[in-house]
């Protein structure tokens, strides 16, 4: 393999849920003792580099850690034990919904939006006429955020992340957004935004023929544990026989 | 962490100005008359105050309600936001859970939202001061030390209550009631400085007078504006220094454990 500077280097990452839980001072007087804490280690020692420009599937059953994974990419997640290192690039994850507030109009939310993803004012505003035409919503875009369908909910977030181009794209099961002509252009915008040289891409997602489409590279996630990494030619049909 | 908090601080203050400027449109938005809620709201319980406190229970401080809405407009900023940092987290999960934002900054919008309350609230005592002719000197500029330990104090508090309201689901009802105590021992509508003497003892008043900081900037913002006095700034100081102790604790702990509560809601 050629020398290409890693974008994303993760060192044995272990997340897990026992740690923390949430308890009612009610619940603890009346029962006199602590609610229980579940142990649910969702990451258990990964270890991964991804090149720049590359495109990283994670694919695995459900419950498999893939979703938790993308989360302590994005920063979201704090690791229990283990790093991560970003290298500096920006980061984006693209899931359904980048986090609106449901009280406010489409419009201060792609602000906000674009402000947390590290953009400035000024680069926001040049960049918004295009991302509201591409999410296709007219008038509604001056609406709250609250009277929107889950479709348009969707659209709006696709469009925030695909227009707004960060370093790393994390994407989360994202492609059936919206009504059919939507998904198709919003595919076509993903695959011309993934295959550009300098972006690194992890997607997530169940959907072998699409991981197929767009991956260089596959990671097979079981429990929490690597069990395959590799080319996706290579991983996908070896995945493919597990889960028959 | 200082320069980490500066930073963040640089990064996403725009974001905390631009969220809470546009939670105050659509508050607007949703009536036009909204705004006037935050004028007609305090100004009822003031009209409510003065008629319990001031006719029947004859409470005869010069300015009446002058004194109970400016107690009012003080106590408000500081009851919402204690109010609204409990669920925080909660109530900002789309955000939360989709990326990374220092979780302070949500306190630093709300703290903007209910000072622009605050604000016009504020604007109304300056229309009472008129009206009464309180007389004014040099002492109004005590105003801005006053306001630093409230904004200090205020922050301080709700970097806690923020963090465990996380990890306590009835942390809410626990707040309520100390809320409801500590308004009763702030004096809003009374002088706890001379309402409380010969009835408990004399260190009970002064654990309230200085003990509870809202009582202390209660009683030093009706010193400055309504009484022409200058307010105790010993303990003012004292206090300031200790918001900031406990906002710096605050902020130390969200720092540490803010990535976790997502794992939590």
């Amino acid at each position: 393999m050629s020398k290409v500077p890693s974008a994303i280097s993760v060192k044995d990452l272990y997340i897990s849920y026992k740690t923390i839980q949430s308890y009612s001072i009610k619940k603890s007087l009346l029962s006199g003792k602590k609610s229980d804490s579940d142990v649910f280690e969702a990451v258990k020692g990964v270890s991964f580099e991804v090149p720049k420009g590359q495109i990283l599937g994670i694919t695995g059953k459900n419950g498999s850690g893939k979703s938790t994974l993308l989360r302590a990419l994005a920063g979201i997640f704090s690791a229990d034990s283990g790093s991560i290192d970003l290298h500096g690039n920006s980061v984006s994850l693209l899931s359904i919904g980048v986090g609106f507030q449901p009280k406010l109009s489409g419009r201060e939310n792609i602000m906000l939006s674009g402000l947390l993803l590290g953009f400035s004012e000024a680069e926001i505003r040049k960049k918004m006429d295009k991302i509201i035409n591409f999410s296709e919503l007219g008038d509604f875009i001056d609406r709250p955020v609250r009277t929107y369908s889950s479709g348009m909910y969707s659209k709006l977030a696709f469009s925030i992340t695909a227009i707004l181009e960060t370093d790393i794209m994390l994407i989360d099961e994202v492609l059936s957004v919206g009504d059919e002509k939507f998904k198709k252009k919003s595919y076509k915008k993903m695959k011309k935004l993934i295959s550009q040289e300098d972006r690194t891409v992890v997607i997530v997602s169940h959907s072998l023929s699409m991981l197929n489409d767009l991956c260089d590279n596959l990671m097979w996630l079981h429990d929490g544990e690597i069990r395959m990494m590799g080319e996706t030619s290579e991983v996908l049909p070896a995945y493919r026989e597990f889960m028959n | 962490m200082l320069s980490r908090f500066i930073a963040d601080c640089k990064k996403y203050m725009y974001y905390a100005y631009y969220s809470a400027k546009a939670e105050l449109k659509a508050e607007v938005a949703n009536s036009r008359l909204n705004w006037v809620w935050w004028v007609l709201e305090p100004f009822c319980f003031m009209l409510i105050y003065t008629l319990v406190f001031g006719v029947i229970f004859n409470h005869k401080e010069k300015y009446f309600p002058a004194f109970v809405f400016l107690g009012l407009t003080a106590w408000d900023f500081f009851n919402k936001n204690m109010h609204n940092s409990v669920k925080m987290i909660k109530n900002n999960k789309s955000i939360v859970s989709k990326i990374y934002l220092p979780k302070f900054i949500l306190i630093l919008s709300k703290m903007m939202v209910n000072g622009f309350k605050m604000t016009i609230s504020c604007g109304l005592v300056v229309l009472m001061m008129i009206f009464y002719r309180v007389e004014i000197s040099w002492r109004i500029l005590c105003v801005i030390p006053i306001l630093l330990t409230l904004f200090a104090v205020t922050f301080g508090f709700m970097t806690f209550l923020l963090h465990f309201g996380v990890f306590i689901e009835d942390l809410s009802n626990v707040v309520n009631i100390a809320l409801r105590l500590i308004f009763y021992l702030t004096g809003v509508f009374y002088n706890v400085e001379t309402r409380l003497v010969g009835k408990i003892p004399e260190f009970g008043i002064e654990a309230i007078r200085y003990g509870n900081p809202m009582a202390l900037i209660l009683s030093s913002l009706r010193r400055c504006l309504l009484y022409n006095e200058t307010p105790e700034m010993v303990p003012l100081m004292i206090w300031l220094v200790l918001g900031i102790i406990i906002s710096v604790l605050g902020i130390r702990m969200i720092y540490k454990n803010e990535n976790s509560y997502v794992k939590v809601i």
